[in-house]
């Protein structure tokens, strides 16, 4: 391959590769570097928001305020007032209060998209790994279609086969990154075959079952967390990109940053900072994940290791 | 009057957060036109670091030079980075040792001997392409012709390297710099290489530096030998009196720990006890003491000062006695 | 050179083909059968039945899946539920807009990308390549639809200076010889509708271009750090070749190799991020017609795009690969 590898298969690889062993001290070295900081202080922030969001909010994010829609005109969404920090949204909402709980629901939706997509993607790498063979063979093959297909696109394909839902945008979300961590734990168990450790268990006649479950998952499991970092990030961003196409989720009252941002857009004219919050809000907690996962990869990558 | 001559060359190692480190520690030697030196030492003695700080090739960041480097009276650590590429490939030549990533994968192996002859003789793509595949043929390569339009994936190790000849010596350069030429090289192609290296600079009548950790290599090639050690010289000599009356410890251990055929059956070898890293600043004592069997209380205490002796140069409170140097002399 | 062509795009072909099954099988995932989904909301137990003997849905599923093929294969890609167009149609007049668009996005992206990679890395260390890197981080971060919006609101709106959607003003009115708005201008001389067009353009391909950019800046700045440190670098300086020479045949022809894969790779990403984009700058080309039909579950219309993305983007990769052997001598003994 080239000296520096872009194919998105090639790059999951690599980092199988990189994080079969001391993931121990990959993580003491990762918080050493100050990106890796900001990146889990956002991250940090960001949790704390979604636990106790509900109880911090000024006022109840999924009622409406008469005060509010009295003033609600075609052409005018009352801004900030006394008691609503950020004024109302399309509805008559407490702004404010939404945009807190958002975080909630955001993460909600982020992790359990990412969940979802790491069960099934270690199942079928796993299998992969583990048997070899033409079981491998077939698995990798059709991952390897799977991450061929644009993202954004695959996800719209499974979305628009399944009822407009919150539940939708997150398996539709999971799918982009099933291939992804398929690969990526059948790259790290495939390294941890040739390993010492596992020739020695083999040689020694330990079953196989034992062998993939006490020997190789668990050095697998660094890369896993690294992706998995990554993948929140962008899992959020789509499932905002799926929201806004008007695929997900048509129930307005749900508070959660995608959602909103994909209704705010048509009153850009109206009143912007409908969509900007909630916008600045993913754009913060998906660049904290980044930097943290960024980081964290790097640590992992064998060339950095000292 | 010297063709090159190296005053008290030091190289410091600075990287943000750790400590600073002297590759080479005040190494001063000298080449004669048309002659051939030797640069013997182990990994991490310094050797390659004092050739590419010839070349003025270490990155400027982080690597700080003194000293002084005069080749043909003119200094070169004081030159721009525009005047060392004047001179570079056209008075100094240099062949590195891994052929494979030396040499530019995506482009023929023409047009990286052409490009020197264009830059320095300024000649025609057309002159300079005939000039290619002559100067090929005189390093035996098989078929140059052909040669000329591949790449050098095509190539096996040993070709590979005689192309790396051909282009440090396209221009006839009064000096070239060898770095371990054959180390990455099949032993049946080291013998070759070596020998080829020698007709040439002695056809040319072009000086040469030859750096190696094999004093085989160093024993077929070499007039004169600096034996170096943790970035200083601690012997010179000329080559025979090198191989028959070796005096500093470090040189005699090597030549010791050469097995050889006629040795007794059952006869254990005899390596330098420890390793390179087991060494003490030469601020405080002598760096080989720790290995050395001659060592003695002054030797980890006082550095030694390198000397004259018999002819050559010695840097050893202890230097091995007359005795033992019948051992070294029978191996010859 | 031509065994390799040969080979990959040989190999391209059972992609294609498990592409093919695989949108062929997406139809039939829906819930009721394809039947239903075409019929939409017309759908009586009657007329699926009625479908469904038409469709031959009766059939063997493989007899069903080489008729698919056969009428894929002749770009027949059944109507729209909405419009009734022919598909392919409507396909072939929104396809110029969305090749408009992405060239535009990844010239602009190439032309400010790789010199600053390239500047990144020169000056590495130092403020600009620190300013760069979080300027690359920040730009995968924002998600496309937003810059839109943010580009269009800023200057659109705060301050008029660009038309906030469409690609023309309805007020001049263009002749359309290609479809592409900005090369239709100069060919019928109308040089007015040019520039209206590359008005309309500056903001949705600024948006669209801004996930292109921050990789290749990326790719590149790694890509010559790396190449910087190679030995054959160091042989090229000890040959005495110029800073220009040595810069240009061996750091950045090999540099940009990893580059121009990525380039290529590119093309995924700018897929998806078309549709986005369109939808916010209203731009009428796939993106736009892929969105309608998402809203309006028209699924033959899905069904023709979501196919045809997937095999550009095939075909684009195999080109790619292509030009990467080119490029790079090594690659072809594989």
């Amino acid at each position: 391959m080239s000296i520096l590898s872009t194919r998105k298969a090639d790059k999951i690889d690599a980092l199988a590769e990189g994080g079969t062993s001391l993931a121990m001290d990959a993580l003491r070295r990762t918080f050493r570097n100050p990106v890796a900081i900001i990146g889990l202080v956002i991250v940090a922030l960001f949790v704390i928001l979604a636990i106790i969001a509900p109880f911090i909010a000024p006022k109840d994010p999924y009622v409406p305020y008469p005060e509010l829609q009295n003033q609600l005109t075609p052409s005018n969404i009352p801004g900030p007032m006394p008691g609503f920090v950020l004024g109302s949204d399309q509805n008559g909402y407490d702004f404010f209060s939404r945009l807190l709980v958002g975080a909630q629901q955001t993460l909600f939706v982020g992790v359990f998209a990412t969940l979802i997509g790491v069960a099934i993607g270690m199942v079928i790498g796993g299998l992969a790994g583990a048997f070899g063979g033409w079981v491998d063979t077939v698995l990798m093959r059709l991952t390897d279609i799977m991450l061929s297909i644009p993202s954004l696109l695959l996800a719209i394909s499974i979305a628009a086969l399944l009822p407009g839902s919150q539940w939708t945008v997150i398996i539709a979300v999971a799918m982009i990154g099933v291939p992804v961590f398929a690969r990526l734990l059948r790259g790290a168990m495939m390294a941890q075959r040739s390993s010492d450790h596992v020739l020695a268990a083999t040689a020694l006649g330990v079953k196989r079952r034992t062998i993939v479950f006490r020997h190789m998952l668990p050095n697998s499991i660094g890369p896993v967390i690294v992706q998995a970092t990554l993948t929140l990030a962008t899992a959020i961003i789509d499932a905002a990109a799926l929201s806004f196409l008007g695929l997900g989720d048509s129930d307005w009252r749900r508070a959660e940053w995608g959602l909103m941002l994909g209704k705010a857009q048509e009153l850009l004219s109206v009143k912007p900072s409908l969509a900007f919050y909630p916008a600045i809000a993913i754009i913060i907690v998906a660049l904290g994940f980044t930097l943290l996962g960024e980081s964290m990869r790097e640590s992992l990558d064998p060339k950095n290791r000292r | 009057m010297a063709l090159l001559d190296v005053r008290d060359l030091s190289v410091v190692f600075k990287r943000k957060g750790t400590r600073p480190f002297t590759a080479v520690d005040g190494v001063s030697f000298s080449v004669e036109p048309g002659q051939t030196v030797g640069l013997v030492g182990e990994s991490g003695s310094g050797k390659s670091v004092t050739s590419l700080a010839i070349m003025g090739l270490l990155p400027k960041r982080g690597a700080e030079v003194t000293g002084s480097v005069t080749f043909s009276d003119t200094e070169l650590l004081t030159l721009s980075d525009k005047q060392l590429r004047d001179r570079r490939g056209r008075d100094l030549g240099m062949v590195f040792q891994d052929p494979l990533s030396s040499l530019n994968p995506v482009i023929t192996i023409g047009l990286q001997i052409t490009e020197v002859l264009e830059r320095h003789r300024g000649m025609s793509r057309k002159e300079a392409r005939s000039e290619a595949v002559e100067l090929l043929g005189r390093v035996g390569l098989p078929d140059p012709q052909r040669r000329i339009g591949e790449y050098p994936h095509q190539l096996s190790g040993g070709m590979r390297q005689r192309v790396l000849i051909a282009i440090a010596l396209a221009c006839q350069p009064k000096l070239l710099i060898a770095d371990e030429p054959t180390t990455a090289l099949d032993v049946t192609i080291q013998a070759q290489i070596l020998s080829l290296l020698s007709e040439l600079v002695s056809e040319t009548d072009t000086a040469l530096i030859m750096i190696t950790h094999d004093l085989g290599v160093v024993a077929g090639l070499c007039d004169e030998v600096n034996v170096m050690y943790g970035g200083r010289i601690v012997e010179r000599a000329e080559r025979h009196g090198l191989f028959a009356r070796s005096r500093h410890p470090y040189t005699h251990g090597l030549l010791e720990s050469i097995p050889r055929l006629d040795a007794p059956r059952g006869e254990p070898l005899r390596p330098i006890k420890g390793s390179v890293s087991d060494n003490i600043e030469w601020s405080q004592g002598c760096a080989f003491a720790p290995r050395c069997p001659n060592a003695t209380d002054v030797c980890w205490s006082d550095p030694p000062e390198l000397v004259e002796d018999r002819g050559g140069m010695l840097r050893c409170h202890n230097p091995v006695a007359a005795a033992e140097d019948a051992v070294t002399e029978g191996a010859l | 050179m031509l065994r390799f062509t040969v080979r990959r795009l040989l190999q391209a072909i059972p992609t294609l083909f498990v592409l093919s099954v695989l949108v062929f099988a997406w139809l039939r995932l829906l819930p009721g059968g394809p039947a239903t989904a075409l019929l939409g909301d017309k759908a009586t137990p009657e007329k699926v039945a009625a479908m469904n003997a038409v469709l031959g849905l009766d059939d063997p599923i493989v007899i069903q899946y080489f008729r698919f093929l056969g009428r894929v294969l002749t770009g027949d890609f059944g109507a729209s539920l909405i419009t009734g167009d022919p598909v392919m149609t409507e396909v072939a007049r929104a396809f110029p807009a969305t090749l408009e668009l992405s060239v535009a996005a990844m010239f602009l992206a190439v032309l400010f990308g790789i010199p600053m990679g390239y500047l990144a890395a020169r000056f590495r260390g130092r403020f600009l390549d620190n300013a760069t890197v979080v300027t690359t981080l920040v730009g995968v971060a924002v998600p496309v639809f937003f810059l839109g919006f943010l580009l269009k609101y800023v200057f659109t709106q705060e301050i008029a200076l660009l038309p906030p959607s469409g690609r023309q003003d309805v007020l001049i009115d263009a002749t359309r010889v290609t479809g592409i708005a900005t090369l239709d201008g100069l060919l019928t001389g109308e040089f007015d509708a040019t520039w209206d067009a590359i008005l309309h353009l500056i903001l949705p391909s600024i948006a669209l271009a801004s996930i292109p950019f921050a990789v290749i800046v990326r790719i590149t700045r790694a890509s010559v750090l790396d190449v910087q440190g190679e030995d054959f670098v160091r042989t090229a300086d000890s040959k005495g070749l110029t800073t220009p020479v040595v810069r240009r045949r061996h750091v950045l022809r090999n540099a940009l190799l990893p580059v121009s894969t990525t380039i290529g790779l590119q093309t995924g990403l700018l897929m998806s991020g078309a549709v986005l984009t369109e939808k916010v700058f209203a731009w009428g080309g796939l993106g736009t017609l892929l969105e309608q039909a998402i809203q309006q579950r028209d699924y033959p219309r899905l069904q023709g795009l979501i196919l045809l993305f997937a095999t550009v983007f095939v075909l684009v990769n195999l080109l790619v690969d292509i030009s990467y052997a080119i490029i790079d001598p090594r690659v072809r003994v594989r």
